[in-house]
């Protein structure tokens, strides 16, 4: 009993700042503290006149996109090999490929300035920055897609290839098919952690900032901090979102594998 | 070769792997190598002088206020590690104890979901919680617990331990919950049955075996918060600026990126070397997992 009052506690500790975005995001004062003065829409009006902000939200979403499908694709390669097949060094290759999930990411943001900047002497652009985000962001997507791979029965495929399908086609026909909601659910979670990465894209930012970096900015000036407020309220409707439609599809593939939920994402 | 290579199950397996393996081996084991040789270089404003030297090493050496960044730093993330690891051990045990199997995903959903909300605005929104005229100071102030707004609250290391703590709590959460589900629940009764209380069954089955979680959390907390620069940034103040701080200024700001490498190698190793050294004290509840 006194465990679940803690849990509660907790949670109000893990939702505090979130609830006070919407507040702020209402509030007609400029300075964002209590007590509140009036409600206004105004903040969300000066969102959509902004313009440079529209310019930062489609770099980030452009990166978002390519980094949700390019991780993905490595994710897949990575979880079907680690779920179907025996091959030497196996553990140590995998652990490998999810180590940046504990690497600090101000390392990889200037290991990587330091190689392209100073070593092929390239420009820094939208790709530096997907290139970061697909090291960062594909140990999520393996993570989420064994538990897809490992429910699957490779009789399944083998049967298909018994009956006259290539190994490709095999793969395509039937496993494709039963791992999609993993895949999907893998690509929304990718482009959640791209679309809000800061430290990594502050480093590889060329001259057209993403969206953490321009609110980094704005986070400077005090009277534009209530228009932060109003962006960051969209922002976290939107992650919740699709976070729902996540989670819901990780069930569905859950259930199509025919195997009982084991819980969350990771 | 490649007919030879997808006739055995190694081979073909070896063959899916590579893709994602070689794109790490070239986007953070090849740029970890080249931020190694980088920080026994030198930069002049914009030319690079390729000649090997200890002289960033030296200057980190002799120079204090490297010395007590980096103490800071790895202060800062041991109390934070312990406080979220400490904070969340009761959530996983009663999320995996306690709470209905069919309901567990709805609490690991609710725990993860503020986690994946814009990290900056989280940041930002703990120093409208914390500060002068933030939450806590005028509710405190309304109720008349206090006479005048508390200032130790912000802008220091302790603000910048509660905001970390806050942000890596999914990373501490999901470990251990993992390991405690593991647990056959009937050695919890076998203990019961040979006469141990509910307390000391606790201490002697379910911790031990829920260590393996317990060391993931910390090293998943550990490692990351030390790379962190925007919570020290917004939170710190003057005296709870971290290394991070110190690497990112070295290579935007002051334009002497061998030295910010150097910084970078240090801190690396340095976290590397406590990660490794609280494994081995560890190995006893990591070994005989099956």
């Amino acid at each position: 009993m006194s465990l679940r009052v803690y849990a509660i506690a907790y949670l109000i500790f893990l939702y505090a700042p979130i609830v006070l975005l919407p507040i702020f995001a209402f509030n007609d004062a400029t300075i964002i503290a209590f007590p509140l003065s009036g409600f206004t829409t105004n903040w969300f009006g000066e969102l959509m006149t902004n313009t440079s902000l529209h310019a930062a939200v489609r770099n980030s979403l452009f990166i978002a996109v390519m980094t949700a499908i390019l991780s993905t694709l490595l994710g897949i390669c990575a979880a079907r090999a680690g779920a179907m097949y025996r091959f030497p060094i196996k553990a140590g290759i995998m652990g490998f490929i999810m180590l940046p999930l504990v690497l600090p990411e101000i390392i990889v943001a200037v290991s990587l300035l330091v190689v392209v900047v100073q070593i092929f002497d390239l420009g820094l652009s939208n790709w530096t920055i997907i290139a970061a985000h697909v090291l960062i962001c594909t140990p999520f997507c393996i993570a989420i897609l064994n538990g897809a791979f490992q429910n699957l029965d490779p009789s399944m495929e083998e049967a298909a290839m018994d009956l006259g399908e290539s190994r490709f086609s095999a793969f395509r026909l039937v496993t494709l098919p039963l791992v999609m909601p993993g895949i999907i659910s893998s690509m929304l979670i990718a482009f959640t952690i791209s679309l809000d990465e800061f430290i990594i894209a502050f480093f590889l930012s060329g001259v057209s900032p993403t969206m953490p970096v321009y609110i980094w900015g704005l986070m400077r000036f005090p009277a534009s901090l209530p228009v932060v407020m109003a962006l960051g309220t969209i922002l976290v409707a939107l992650s919740i979102i699709l976070l729902t439609i996540a989670e819901l599809l990780r069930r569905r593939g859950m259930a199509r594998a025919g195997v009982k939920d084991k819980g969350g994402f990771l | 070769m490649f007919k030879k290579l997808t006739s055995t199950e190694g081979g073909r397996g070896l063959l899916l792997i590579s893709p994602p393996f070689f794109y790490a081996l070239a986007l953070m084991a090849f740029p970890l190598g080249a931020i190694i040789l980088f920080s026994f270089w030198t930069q002049n404003f914009m030319d690079v002088d390729t000649t090997f030297t200890l002289n960033n090493y030296r200057e980190i050496i002799t120079q204090p206020i490297y010395g007590a960044l980096l103490q800071r730093s790895l202060y800062v993330s041991a109390v934070v590690t312990v406080v979220t690891v400490l904070l969340a051990f009761p959530i996983a045990y009663f999320v995996s104890f306690h709470v209905r199997p069919d309901r567990k995903s709805l609490w690991l959903f609710l725990i993860t979901i503020p986690f994946w909300t814009s990290y900056l605005i989280r940041v930002f929104l703990w120093k409208v919680i914390l500060g002068y005229n933030g939450v806590i100071n005028t509710g405190l102030l309304n109720i008349g617990l206090i006479d005048e707004p508390l200032t130790f609250i912000l802008y220091n290391v302790n603000a910048v331990i509660i905001t970390l703590a806050h942000a890596f709590a999914p990373f501490a959460i999901l470990p251990i919950f993992v390991a405690l589900e593991k647990i056959d629940r009937s050695l919890l009764e076998a203990s019961r049955d040979l006469g141990e209380n509910k307390v000391m069954t606790f201490f002697r089955v379910t911790l031990p075996l829920a260590m393996p979680g317990v060391v993931a959390a910390v090293l998943i907390v550990f490692i990351p918060t030390i790379g962190d620069y925007v919570t020290p940034e917004l939170m710190g103040g003057a005296g709870g600026k971290l290394i991070a701080n110190m690497i990112q200024t070295q290579f935007l700001a002051l334009n002497n990126a061998p030295l910010g490498a150097a910084l970078a190698v240090v801190a690396m190793l340095s976290v590397t070397a406590i990660s490794l050294m609280f494994v081995l004290l560890n190995r006893r509840w990591l070994r005989g997992r099956s």
